[in-house]
């Protein structure tokens, strides 16, 4: 940690702080809204622990707290997941570590670091900033929810308090940047009337799974929008 | 909760499966090379899923209405984030809005 604090300029340090600070608040609600959707402790807890990718344990306990198919579930969290391939590929050789330490430095790999990581100018700076993003996020992460797991398992009442409403909420928050662009903002929405149209019929998990059949509205729509 | 086992095994193939995606990135790279578009064709379907989320659990329960209080909870704190309000305060403006609501007695 020394030769981070010696590699890392201080502002860096405290953006790094800050994306912890608000981590640790998303991990608190999703402990406390999970359990208070009536799944057990344990599960945001071990979840937080082994996944490490907020977005995806959401809709993960989203799906199986309505009811749905955990492998169902499993599958659309891989599918919002699927954008760390590129990340791999984006970051420079060996940042996440060589021999033993690869297999954890995979594992630290998400949103957050891999921005950190890539806005450094040079490759010992990319590599601090990676390693302690990715292992204050991992605490802030797991911490967070096991902490807003404890407290959500003292409210009996959920809906009076409108945890309910909290769980979309969160959600919504997390993506708003991502709407603000048109296009993508266009295909979302579309995602959203084709879930809510299949959801009186099918079962909870698979509405969210046909959403994705809305990507097709921007794979048709960028080439001609490149075409003057 | 359906039965542990069945949860444990989704829990086990998201942990699993977000592991491999993450693992085969840099194994990846030197031999392949991925289009800008891809990668923004990928956050978009992220997007999209999460968005399909809101929907489904802002306004429906089983396979009905969830009712009034909750969307409406929902939708202040779109509005909040639209606003780039803090995030702790878009999540109690969402949740102190439908218990409001229901206080009141909106379904």
């Amino acid at each position: 940690m020394s030769s981070i604090r010696r590699t890392l300029e201080g502002s860096v340090r405290r953006d790094i702080a800050l994306t912890c600070l608000a981590v640790l608040f998303i991990g608190l609600s999703y402990g406390a809204i999970a359990v208070a959707s009536g799944l057990p402790l344990w599960l945001p807890v071990v979840q937080s622990v082994f996944v490490v990718a907020g977005a995806s344990e959401f809709l993960f306990i989203g799906i199986v707290a309505a009811g749905g198919n955990p492998i169902a579930a499993a599958l659309a969290g891989l599918g919002v997941n699927a954008r760390h391939l590129a990340y791999g590929l984006a970051l420079p050789p060996e940042i996440t570590g060589r021999g033993w330490r690869r297999f954890f430095g995979t594992h630290l790999m998400n949103d957050e670091t891999v921005v950190f990581a890539l806005a450094q100018p040079d490759y010992p700076r990319k590599r601090a900033a990676y390693w302690l993003c990715g292992l204050s996020l991992f605490a802030a992460w797991s911490g967070g929810a096991t902490l807003g797991a404890l407290i959500g398992s003292a409210v009996h009442d959920t809906n009076a308090f409108g945890l309910d409403a909290m769980f979309p909420a969160v959600i919504l928050a997390l993506i708003v940047p991502s709407l603000r662009d048109r296009a993508t903002l266009r295909a979302a929405a579309t995602g959203a009337v084709i879930a809510l149209a299949a959801a009186p019929f099918l079962p909870a998990g698979l509405p969210v799974l046909l959403a994705l059949a809305a990507v097709l509205l921007l794979v048709r729509e960028h080439p001609s929008r490149e075409q003057p | 909760m359906k039965d542990t086992t069945l949860v444990v095994a989704g829990m086990a193939t998201l942990a699993a499966g977000t592991y491999a995606i993450r693992l085969a990135g840099p194994a990846l790279r030197t031999r392949m090379s991925f289009p800008p578009r891809a990668t923004k064709l990928l956050e978009a379907a992220a997007v999209i899923l999460l968005a399909a989320l809101v929907a489904t659990t802002a306004l429906t329960e089983g396979h009905g209405f969830s009712g009034f209080a909750r969307p409406a909870g929902v939708l202040v704190g779109g509005i909040l984030a639209w606003r780039k309000a803090p995030f702790p305060v878009i999540v109690l403006a969402a949740a102190a809005t439908t218990a409001l609501l229901r206080l009141l007695g909106v379904p």
